[in-house]
């Protein structure tokens, strides 16, 4: 710790890190979301599904069939690409959205995430150009900044990415002699968006991404948690050699046992398998069979149909309480999935806003996690997934407060004047926040 | 801390300040508190104020004396009528700002204090809400940032020199003050970024000051904890100018007592063994009660 003449370092190694761990520091507002999970502070800021409508009866009967049957390969590693025998069952599952593939084709990851964190630890070489839709998730873009890729955002409307911005988007990286690596697209219910891609620009972006040789990542954790009609069929499903699918048990089972998989082409998928054989050797045999088990032995459609009475009933409280007590705030209807996207009178500052909502018990993500850029202050995320209907009330009823407040400071001092600074670290909560 | 009190022997029970804390101490009747909350009730004075109502001992200043440390702008003002120095300031509510127009108010300020500013909320710690100003321009978003986290805000004139903070340890014996930490954050600016990243900041012990200097900055250290009649434990922090003059900026009356925390690093230097200061805290709140 000690170093003479050069004082005392509580990190005596602080300077021999990588520059890609750079934007790994504290942060005032990851600071602010450590009070979120306080049982009084309504949070609507995290994406924490409702693990507690599982039946954990049947969950602890996987798990002790498992221990009782196959205890010791649970205990063992296991094969790098994943248990056979829970690919297969993956395979039903994406049947449901389109997808035809081998069980060959699949990849078991630990979590969709670390599938994210392969691909770019394939793909990206620094200053590499990354297209997103603009807003992003936040967790996708820390991977790429950290393979110090460059997260170029294309625009969408309320049918999704646009594809026409997408054609001038490629056109100015190439002019700029920027390499583009891959798209990224979450096409359901996106993060932090709540829109979905509509099927005439699914077809339509994939064309064009052929048309430039750029690869697709498309990432599809909500796909099966629609409210009133499915969405189109994966973009996987009309292309097998230009599409990385990514897909999770995260939102539909329990993100607990952290299990997602990749489909990738062929060549994609053996590297793949290679890659994740030296991040972590093999994903968690046990965990992958108590998902195998379960599948085989629960009417786990039903499960999900559980899942979806209960998101869209939170997604109506939140349309409700969002009309009774903000009506004049813009925001997105989601068919699906976890989140709403709202955007602020003009002038209002989202980020600059949030110390004041925990101080009224209140918490959501600040729009600016979302973008690589810089932008995103007009906006916020609303989680709806986690907190019951009386709490969704109550929460927007006190946003409602945070914003009147912040309204009256903005007629007192006027609209900033000055670009705000490029955050360093991403102003999103930690995985535990609710 | 409960590592250091448990090796000499004392019993602790880690509790969060949750609704069930005041019926747990009613039932429990533990001998000793030791509040250790950042913000608000915990620095406020306000669970301080409980405890004494429930007749409970606790470490640390009273009620009085940290609702006096936590108000900077009080606590300034008593701290430069002690004789010591504090950076010219003024303290301006929202109120202020709508009832005389935010520009005429912005302008008045940044004329009459001059610039760089430093705009702190006027209550609160950890550097949140802070900004440092080195344009007019820069001045009306730094209030605003400030407004989120209190209705009350700190405007300073920026004193460039050192920074340094000064645990004050009293047992019983009357204040002293530990030997003063020279902190350097390595990007200019102690934020948050910079307390709270480990390795982003270089702390001297002592600090890079004369012994004068340094004598001086113990002085006014322990000036300031009377000043706002503090008990048992505090730091004090102070900006170093070129002529070797400190500038208070505030004292926290629950400093950071984590391995990582100047405090530590105080004790450390000076050969304390730290988990017997903690338990000789113990023992003087525990007097404390007696002599009460």
């Amino acid at each position: 710790m000690m170093s003479p003449g050069s004082g005392i370092s509580l990190d005596p190694w602080f300077d021999n890190y990588a520059e890609r761990a750079s934007g790994l520091t504290a942060s005032e507002v990851r600071a602010l979301f450590a009070v979120a999970s306080r049982p009084e502070v309504v949070s609507l800021a995290g994406g924490m599904p409702f693990v507690s409508a599982l039946s954990f009866d049947k969950v602890s009967a996987s798990a002790q069939r498992v221990l009782t049957h196959h205890g010791a390969s649970a205990l063992q590693y296991g094969s790098g690409q994943g248990l056979p025998r829970l690919r297969e069952r993956i395979l039903d599952i994406m049947a449901l959205e389109g997808i035809r593939a081998s069980v060959d084709d699949i990849v078991v990851t630990t979590g969709s995430q670390q599938g994210l964190d392969l691909v770019a630890k394939l793909f990206i070489n620094p200053g590499d150009a990354i297209i997103a839709e603009s807003p992003s998730y936040v967790g996708a873009m820390g991977v790429f900044r950290s393979y110090q890729g460059s997260v170029e955002h294309v625009a969408m409307d309320e049918w999704g990415m646009i594809p026409h911005a997408l054609v001038e988007r490629i056109a100015s990286l190439r002019e700029a002699g920027t390499p583009i690596k891959f798209l990224y697209l979450i096409p359901n219910f996106q993060n932090p968006a709540g829109v979905t891609l509509s099927a005439n620009r699914r077809l339509e972006i994939l064309d064009i991404a052929k048309d430039n040789g750029i690869l697709i990542i498309e990432d599809n954790p909500y796909g099966l948690l629609w409210f009133d009609e499915p969405p189109p069929h994966a973009i996987r499903s009309a292309d097998d050699t230009g599409v990385i699918y990514l897909g999770s048990f995260s939102k539909t089972f329990a993100p607990g046992l952290r299990v997602g998989w990749v489909v990738a082409p062929h060549g994609i998928r053996e590297k793949l398998v290679l890659a994740s054989e030296t991040a972590i050797l093999s994903p968690s045999s046990f965990a992958q069979m108590i998902v195998a088990d379960y599948l085989e032995n629960n009417d786990w459609k039903g499960q999900i149909d559980i899942f979806r009475g209960i998101y869209q009933e939170r997604r109506d409280a939140m349309n409700i309480a969002l009309a009774t007590h903000l009506p004049t705030i813009a925001h997105t209807s989601p068919t699906g999935g976890f989140y709403m996207w709202l955007t602020l009178p003009k002038g209002l500052d989202s980020k600059e806003m949030l110390p004041r909502a925990i101080t009224e018990l209140v918490a959501y993500t600040p729009g600016t996690a979302f973008f690589a850029n810089g932008d995103g202050r007009a906006n916020l995320r609303l989680s709806f997934c986690y907190p019951t209907p009386e709490f969704i009330e109550e929460g927007i009823k006190r946003l409602a407060r945070v914003i009147t407040e912040e309204i009256e400071l903005l007629e007192t001092f006027g609209p900033s004047t000055s670009a705000a600074p490029l955050a360093r670290t991403l102003d999103a909560p930690p995985p535990e926040v609710n | 801390m409960a590592d250091g009190l448990s090796a000499h022997g004392l019993s602790v029970a880690i509790r969060d300040p949750d609704a069930s804390l005041l019926a747990y101490l009613g039932s429990e009747k533990p001998d000793v508190v030791w509040p250790v909350l950042h913000g608000a009730s915990g620095e406020d004075g306000a669970l301080r104020d409980l405890l004494d109502m429930l007749g409970v001992s606790y470490v640390g200043s009273t009620a009085d004396g940290t609702r006096l440390a936590w108000n900077k702008p009080v606590a300034k003002t008593l701290v430069n009528r002690s004789g010591v120095a504090t950076p010219a300031s003024i303290t301006l509510s929202r109120d202020a700002f709508r009832e005389l127009g935010a520009e005429s108010v912005l302008s008045t300020v940044a004329e009459s204090l001059g610039l760089p500013l430093v705009v702190k909320p006027a209550f609160g710690g950890s550097a949140q809400g802070v900004s440092w100003v080195h344009s007019t321009d820069e001045l009306r978003g730094a209030m605003v940032h400030a407004f989120t986290y209190a209705d009350s805000a700190l405007v300073e004139r920026q004193v460039l020199g050192v920074e340094v903070c000064v645990t004050i340890i009293d047992t019983g014996d009357g204040p002293r003050a530990i030997q003063a930490v020279e902190i350097e954050p390595l990007s200019g600016r102690y934020d948050f970024e910079a307390r709270y990243t480990a390795g982003a900041t270089r702390f001297y012990t002592p600090p890079r000051l004369g012994e004068t200097v340094q004598a001086t900055v113990h002085d006014h250290a322990v000036l300031a904890f009377h000043a706002l009649g503090l008990r048992h434990l505090a730091r004090i922090d102070f900006i170093v100018d070129s002529a070797g003059v400190p500038w208070f900026l505030e004292a926290s009356t629950m400093p950071g007592l984590t391995e990582t925390s100047s405090t530590v690093l105080a004790l450390d230097a000076a050969g304390y063994e730290v988990g017997g200061v903690y338990s000789a805290l113990v023992n003087s709140a525990l007097a404390s009660s007696a002599k009460s």
